[in-house]
């Protein structure tokens, strides 16, 4: 189903910019100019049908079995323990977004496969019982002395277990960061109709940096962006 | 299997869709002028809920995000890419180029940076100025009046500053600068680098009630759905539609070869369906080609008759030669005064730098030809495949450990969000004629047509003036308080100077001229040797300056557009 995604919204962002003391546009008919809708197709993202017909395929495939995966959802757990209210990468999706990036980029599968038999197989050496099965004190244990690399190092030229370690930590933190918890965990505001008007003052006071008043006279002022460009013959914008 | 031949025969035949085919489209059918557009990809209008990727969140895909069926990442609106399936390129043993090519209505408009610069004066005549290379047959007075209605048609913003090779314009008022942008702003001035506003085809204001107006998510790379930067067919082909042009668009039409009469003169274009792989036959009075360098001088090449054995408009043996690209270096650094950040707030901004720095190098104090601008990133980007690799990877500048588990990885990637700045310099290679494509015959593609062959090699100029490059990135990264990212590219990495093809500038193989013999086309972008074949890509390009291609392109594509109107008025083609 389409629907029609209001850009009025942006109308709202520069209330609520101006509440956090930005000058924003508020006005009634500052709003109704900038009324602009965009058609957004939700069970579309873009994909042209040949870019569809390969994400079926490859969901048609199956790289991990049963017992990979709850290794996967263990693994990255321990690498990122849940936090209230936002969850962690189980609710963030990271063990199917694992196995599809495993057939989406097939240069991942040797590491991926290769670490997840060389961690049970450490386990069952140590402690007698698989990864996920093992207390997280012993998973910690195992863990340790391949957890920190050598940045002198290139990591291509690294272990194995080392190798398979940090790329279980990129996926991991990759998968949780680009959900829908992680993108409000990590509190990134944009991806939304917006009115950017500058940095806010307490921002440049932390970083201890300042604009420049010339530089900001020839700033758009936001008031003024829906009457429509003219110019003299010079050049000197006259709206 | 016969050719089928319409009996239609339009004023105008039209090769391409991107920039200067749009806006040679737009010209003509403004004019009054029946005009086929030829496009080799599918129909594409960035407002389309189906094929829209603008305001997508990164869960909205199981990669991700991740760059495996594009290029630029999944979100880039660009369909095609350095490969294509099917339509191969070849290059000379030892040589690198690398080609992309966007196969849509619209074509790479849909994704560039609209970083939107205008020539100056010095960058049509560059063998006066230094003896590099070749003067273009016209100069900045010829094109200005056309970059002024550019600017006024499809809205750039910037600021007039009255500098001598970076000309002033029609601009609407830049963005404020980002928090990082006011990092680099210092760091540049400690240095002596000039810091001005970014000029980018995107509206700011308002320029017609048929366009929308930014709204600051960033992804101009995407396509704007609200028409509020640039797009070739947002921007020229669907307005003049809309205002009653007479317009038919072939799509999934990939052009074989302009035709020709006894005479020799152009009849119009053979292409060939992707539908239903069959081939077909337009008639016009004009072609236009603006398939891009590449494409426009292959389907030159590939167009022999008896008349022109060598290829259309190659007597002079030039189509295909003086190949060039933008120089291109980079360089990322980590920076400590922007750890820390506060998320409170939407920093998006535009799709590009608010800031940049033109040229300002004395070249009789440096070893190298022509200059370089540079082009800034950073920020609080929205996340996507590949955000948190190596998240903590910055500690050791503190003689921390790296790497580890558990809860305090998050604090870890809040403290290091928005620390890191990049700067890529884009500048000026010498045109040469040993630069060249040209057709292998060897090789086809799964239609049946020659495809092209590379041949490319950057010489000492263009490896010194990435040298400058990275001297001066470092500089500005210390200046900045931060530590450049990555070995410093040396001497044995020609430093770290991109492959010819990779900043996706390719100009100059169809070069205009007075001299027949040694050019391809006139000052008014039309074949010496046929004169009802127009070129109004980046072909014609005498040379690159250090600025972007595309609003020359326009500028240059609009007057060829007057041009042809005038003399079909007078009945001279």
């Amino acid at each position: 189903m389409d629907r029609r995604k209001s850009i009025q919204t942006m109308i709202l962002g520069a209330g609520a910019i101006g509440l956090t003391g930005i000058q924003g546009c508020t006005t009634e008919e500052d709003a109704a100019l900038l009324d602009q809708e965009i058609a957004v197709a939700e069970k579309y993202f873009g994909r042209t049908p040949e870019e569809l017909e390969r994400i079926d395929e490859l969901n048609a495939e199956q790289l991990f079995n049963a017992h990979e995966l709850e290794t996967i959802g263990v693994l990255s757990t321990v690498i990122l323990p849940p936090k209230e209210p936002f969850g962690g990468p189980i609710e963030a999706g990271v063990p199917d977004f694992i196995e599809f990036i495993g057939k989406d980029l097939p240069k991942l599968q040797n590491t991926l496969l290769g670490g997840l038999m060389w961690l049970d197989h450490q386990s069952n050496s140590t402690f007698g019982t698989d990864f996920k099965s093992t207390p997280l004190e012993q998973q910690k244990q195992l863990l340790d002395p391949i957890a920190y690399h050598d940045v002198e190092i290139p990591i291509k030229k690294q272990t194995l277990e080392i190798q398979f370690f940090a790329l279980m930590r990129n996926l991991t933190l990759t998968g949780y960061y680009t959900s829908e918890i992680g993108i409000k965990d990590l509190g990134y505001k944009g991806n939304q109709p917006n009115v950017w008007d500058g940095v806010p003052q307490n921002v440049l006071d932390q970083h201890g940096v300042a604009y420049d008043p010339e530089w900001i006279a020839k700033c758009i002022d936001q008031s003024t962006r829906g009457d429509i460009a003219t110019w003299d013959k010079d050049g000197n914008l006259l709206t | 299997m016969q050719i089928k031949e319409s009996p239609e025969v339009y004023d105008v035949i039209i090769v391409g869709s991107g920039a200067g085919g749009g806006m040679a489209t737009k010209q003509l059918a403004d004019a009054g002028f029946n005009v086929a557009v030829v496009e080799a990809g599918p129909f594409f209008d960035p407002a389309d809920p189906k094929t829209m990727t603008q305001l997508k969140w990164p869960y909205e895909s199981p990669r991700r995000g991740a760059g495996t069926d594009r290029a630029f990442g999944e979100w880039d609106m660009a369909y095609g890419g350095w490969q294509i399936e099917g339509e191969p390129y070849t290059h000379e043993e030892g040589t690198k180029f690398n080609w992309f090519r966007s196969h849509m209505l619209g074509g790479r408009t849909n994704h560039w940076g609209r970083i939107s610069l205008r020539f100056g004066p010095k960058d049509f005549k560059g063998k006066t100025r230094d003896g590099h290379g070749e003067d273009w047959p016209i100069g900045y007075d010829d094109v200005k009046p056309y970059y002024d209605k550019v600017d006024k048609l499809i809205g750039v913003f910037g600021t007039n500053e009255g500098l001598p090779n970076d000309p002033d314009g029609f601009f609407l008022p830049p963005p404020k600068p980002r928090l990082h942008e006011l990092f680099y702003i210092n760091g540049a001035k400690k240095s002596g680098v000039p810091v001005i506003p970014g000029r980018l085809s995107m509206l700011t204001k308002r320029i017609n009630n048929e366009r929308g107006v930014c709204f600051y998510c960033g992804q101009c790379a995407r396509a704007c759905a609200v028409y509020a930067d640039f797009s070739s067919g947002s921007c020229l082909i669907f307005p003049a539609q809309k205002s009653g042009g007479k317009i038919r668009i072939y799509v999934n039409s990939v052009v074989r070869e302009v035709t020709t009469d006894q005479e020799g003169k152009a009849t119009g274009v053979s292409y060939i369906s992707k539908d239903d792989r069959k081939e077909y036959k337009l008639k016009g009075r004009i072609v236009i080609l603006a398939a891009s360098a590449c494409s426009s001088a292959r389907i030159l090449l590939n167009s022999k008759s008896k008349q022109h054995p060598s290829g259309l408009g190659n007597s002079s043996n030039v189509i295909g030669k003086y190949l060039h690209d933008s120089t291109g270096a980079s360089r990322a650094g980590f920076i400590p005064g922007l750890m820390n950040r506060k998320t409170s707030y939407n920093e998006d901004g535009v799709g590009g730098m608010h800031v940049y720095s033109p040229w300002w190098g004395d070249n009789s104090k440096l070893d190298f030809p022509r200059g370089y601008h540079i082009e800034i990133w950073g920020g609080m980007g929205m996340p996507n495949y590949g955000f948190g690799f190596n998240h903590n990877e910055f500690n050791k500048f503190f003689g921390l450990k790296v790497g580890g588990y558990g809860a305090s990885l998050r604090e870890e990637v809040r403290k290091y969000y928005g620390s890191v700045v990049g700067f890529g310099g884009r500048g000026e290679g010498i045109a040469r004629k040993d630069n060249y494509c040209e057709i292998d015959p060897t090789t086809v593609d799964q239609f049946g047509v020659p495809v092209l062959k590379f041949n490319y090699n950057w010489s000492d100029l263009e490896i010194k003036q990435a040298k400058h490059m990275q001297d001066t990135f470092e500089e500005i990264l210390h200046n900045m308080g931060g530590e450049p990212l990555g070995d410093k590219p040396g001497k044995n990495r020609d430093y770290g100077l991109e492959t010819p093809g990779n900043i996706i500038h390719e100009v100059g193989t169809t070069r205009m001229g007075n001299d027949p013999k040694t050019s391809v086309t006139n000052k008014w972008n039309q074949l010496h040797d046929v004169d009802n074949v127009f070129i109004v890509d980046a072909g014609p390009f005498v040379s690159q300056a250090d600025k972007n291609c595309t609003w020359t392109i326009l500028a240059l594509s609009w007057r060829a557009s007057d041009y042809i109107i005038d003399q079909l008025k007078k009945q001279n083609i």
